[in-house]
């Protein structure tokens, strides 16, 4: 025992807490209940650690140790490869597969989440030292809430308006609205598809969320979410009856044709206003140079 | 290996219209109906009508 160790204690149980916290299995069913959560806190415990450790390091004038960090920076990159390689995996025996856009962000949000637990161990140890430990508690609930703030990336329902459309046939093409999805040459399966489909239309707010449902990846990754939660009438060996994302070349709306178990316009139009718009989608034309108003061109 | 965005089938009730490939002559739409939906769990493709007598079998 020294005058270290309770802030020491304290710090790896604040950044415990914060990948706890951060730590939630949903309909999407990652991580894995119980053995892949057991992973990330396992994890979450070493990131804490290091955290702590950093502040009792400085006022040692331990300036060396601060180099383990560097270490740690690596660790967890090799925390985003095992995600990615874990679900890209996976993905081969999904009937709707995720994409690799959506393991893509998944990954880099596990990442991400082990930084900000170093950061909320590194705060809350940095204030419980230099002040007591109140303060390391009030900057324990700071780094919470920054934490939340920054893993709550935005969601679909922000950037477009969902609305139901019965699917239909013209001769063998299924149009959802006035979008062509696909051809059906059979008569037994187009009556399937009128059964079972359902149809909806994301219309972009802005000229920024046309560019982003467009990108196939956010695409995918609609049609997984709902599929995960309403199911699927699909099996393997029926590719005519996939779900598919098709974009009206003419104003950037995107029809979302599913075959869901459960058919439920209102759930599934919530589910498709939570489906997180994914970070490596999201295009900010707008914010180009040219496209600044009153900009000259060149 | 899979053969992908090929036509895998061709399944017709009016073989004139048709020039080589593997088709499927049929008597009637009943019958073609019936190859096609054969074919298309056979060959894990999809069965796309070009016309009312014509249906192509693809993989995607």
């Amino acid at each position: 025992m020294n005058e270290y160790t309770y802030p020491i204690l304290f710090g790896v149980t604040i950044g415990l807490l914060t990948r706890l916290y951060l730590l939630k299995t949903d309909y999407r069913q990652y991580p894995t209940y119980l053995h892949g959560k057991i992973i990330h806190i396992a994890l979450g415990f070493i990131a804490a650690g290091l955290g702590t450790i950093a502040v009792p390091a400085i006022m040692e004038k331990e300036f060396a140790a601060i180099t383990f960090l560097a270490l740690a920076a690596s660790q967890f990159r090799d925390v985003r490869n095992m995600e990615r390689n874990t679900l890209n995996e996976l993905d081969q025996y999904e009937l709707v597969p995720r994409g690799k856009t959506y393991i893509e962000g998944i990954a880099i949000v596990f990442e991400g989440r082990n930084y900000l637990v170093i950061f909320a161990s590194f705060l809350s140890t940095f204030a419980y030292l230099v002040w007591n430990v109140w303060l390391g508690l009030v900057a324990a609930v700071i780094s919470f809430i920054v934490a939340r703030k920054l893993m709550s990336g935005s969601r679909l329902g922000d950037i477009v308006e969902v609305e139901y459309v019965k699917p239909h046939f013209k001769g063998a093409g299924l149009y959802v609205d006035n979008i062509y999805m696909m051809n059906i040459g059979l008569e037994a399966r187009r009556e399937e598809i009128l059964r079972y489909g359902m149809g909806f239309i994301l219309k972009p707010k802005n000229f920024n969320a046309r560019s982003t449902i467009a990108n196939l990846g956010q695409r995918q990754a609609i049609l997984h979410d709902i599929s995960t939660a309403l199911g699927v009438y699909r099996d393997s060996g029926t590719p005519a009856l996939v779900p598919l994302a098709k974009r009206d070349l003419d104003d950037g709306r995107v029809g979302i044709f599913i075959l869901p178990q459960e058919k439920d316009v209102e759930k599934a139009k919530a589910i498709i206003r939570n489906v997180p718009t994914l970070e490596n989608a999201i295009r900010m034309p707008t914010k180009s140079e040219t496209n600044r108003a009153g900009k000259v061109l060149r | 290996m899979t053969v992908e965005k090929i036509i895998l089938a061709v399944i017709t009730t009016s073989p004139h219209k048709v020039a080589g490939g593997m088709t499927f002559v049929c008597e009637n739409d009943e019958e073609m109906q019936r190859i096609a939906a054969n074919l298309e769990a056979i060959l894990d493709g999809i069965a796309h009508a070009l016309s009312d007598d014509l249906l192509i079998i693809v993989k995607h």
